[in-house]
């Protein structure tokens, strides 16, 4: 049965379905990077400052986000933000405002580290040319940091595609869930669909996320040597 | 917020509390053994294996252990291999963990300076012996930080196990929320359980980075 059960794409309109499915994943994904990539600079910036109670809190705002599993945030906001703040979003925003906060704390930690591995003498110089605040961080430490932080972005985006995969458990229709309705509609006439419709989604993600871990590596590499 | 649906949840919570313990203490031991495993073949350039793993690493970190659960738990009974939900947990979280550990500990093989191979080799130093004495317990001590992040990594994929109704916390969780409908104090009791669990296991892992960064030399 196997040569017929690969017809399970083609059957009805399951091909295009699967690809709205995986559209609703990648613009979830995309839309979390961007304002977490924002926002992330922000709380960066911030992180290096010298006031030590925005550094402490903005610590703990990261910490939490290392401790609770990515799926948990899920359900914290999904069951919080409208049981308690009475804020009836659709669940695919609350998946980009969690993704958002989540991508922004790690993010932050990025750019914290990249900034303060800029070498110091380049500060120091900056400052004697009598750049302002401002300025020293717009034209000197930014544009550096942003090069030294490209590997570990790029991997933090894979992470969060590969995330996206438990978007279903909030009842979106990701990729996934739309493979699990396929499945169970074709379950009589194709039993092996699981095989076929599983495996897709297996390489879709595989796709999308093999060539960026890619490409973060030889930047890394590049940059080691 | 209610203090006694806290309380009154917490037996059921502390079963799902030591199978996720026992979950991630299994999944990890085996992810480090088969991460080890891995590293060793990568380092020795094994022909056919060397290229075998290096494809398994690739495939494992590249998809979601989300779909690798389904496909052990949901696809492989149809081609006549069936597997409990726990066993299917265990062996996704070591497929994807194993990957993790691999990629760590040839990362931190590479990372040894490379003046002490030659210092072994001018020592007169065969490949075993300088595979032995000099990069292995520096490459280890390098890869320590790779270490850490993959433990709490791993920790923390045992949430997923959930979607398989293995009853770890994170099910526990939702099963108690889909029955009783109080969402704030069984997402207290869950984040409070990972943190338990977790800031131990950071705090200690960091100690030991520290004591480890002694074990190399060169730079």
């Amino acid at each position: 049965m196997a040569h017929s059960a690969i017809n399970v794409f083609f059957a009805g309109n399951n091909f295009s379905r699967i690809l709205q499915g995986l559209w609703t994943s990648v613009w979830i994904a995309g839309a979390s990077l961007i304002i977490g990539l924002i926002l992330g600079t922000l709380l960066g910036i911030l992180r290096t400052l010298p006031n030590k109670i925005i550094r402490f809190i903005l610590r703990l705002y990261l910490e939490f986000f290392r401790i609770v599993p990515t799926i948990v945030l899920l359900f914290l906001f999904y069951y919080i933000l409208p049981r308690t703040f009475h804020i009836n979003w659709p669940a695919s925003w609350m998946a980009v405002l969690a993704f958002s906060l989540w991508v922004a704390a790690e993010f932050g930690d990025i750019v914290r580290g990249a900034l303060e591995s800029v070498p110091l003498v380049q500060k120091e110089s900056g400052l004697a040319l009598g750049l302002s605040r401002v300025q020293l961080l717009r034209y000197v430490l930014l544009p550096q940091a942003v090069q030294l932080e490209l590997p570990a972005t790029i991997n933090l985006a894979t992470r969060v595609i590969k995330t996206t995969s438990l978007l279903m458990m909030i009842s979106i229709m990701d990729v996934v869930a739309i493979g699990q309705q396929i499945i169970e509609a074709n379950n009589q006439k194709y039993p092996t669909a699981v095989f076929w419709i599983y495996g897709l989604i297996f390489f879709l993600y595989f796709i999308i996320d093999y060539p960026l871990s890619k490409w973060s590596k030889q930047l890394a590499a590049k940059q080691n040597r | 917020m209610s203090w006694q649906i806290i309380t009154q949840s917490l037996p059921i919570f502390l079963k799902a509390f030591e199978l996720t313990l026992w979950l991630s203490a299994v999944g990890i031991i085996c992810s480090i053994i088969v991460g080890i495993l891995c590293s060793l073949v990568q380092y020795f350039k094994v022909p056919v294996l060397h290229q075998i793993i290096t494809a398994y690493v690739e495939l494992a970190r590249n998809t979601p252990l989300l779909i690798q659960l389904f496909f052990l738990y949901y696809a492989f009974p149809v081609i006549g291999l069936k597997m409990s939900a726990q066993v299917c947990g265990i062996i996704g979280l070591v497929f994807l963990g194993g990957a993790y550990m691999a990629e760590g500990f040839t990362g931190g093989f590479a990372g040894v300076n490379s003046s002490q191979i030659d210092d072994g080799k001018a020592l007169g130093m065969n490949n075993l012996q300088l595979a032995r004495y000099v990069v292995f317990p520096q490459g280890f001590a390098l890869s320590m930080p790779a270490l850490t992040a993959n433990v709490i990594f791993l920790i923390k994929e045992t949430s997923i196990f959930s979607v398989i109704a293995i009853p770890e916390l994170t099910n526990t969780a939702l099963d108690l929320i889909g029955m009783y409908y109080r969402s704030n104090e069984y997402l207290l009791v869950l984040v409070i359980a990972y943190a338990i669990i977790l800031i131990p296991v950071i705090l200690l892992l960091n100690y030991l980075e520290r004591k480890v960064r002694y074990g190399t030399f060169g730079d």
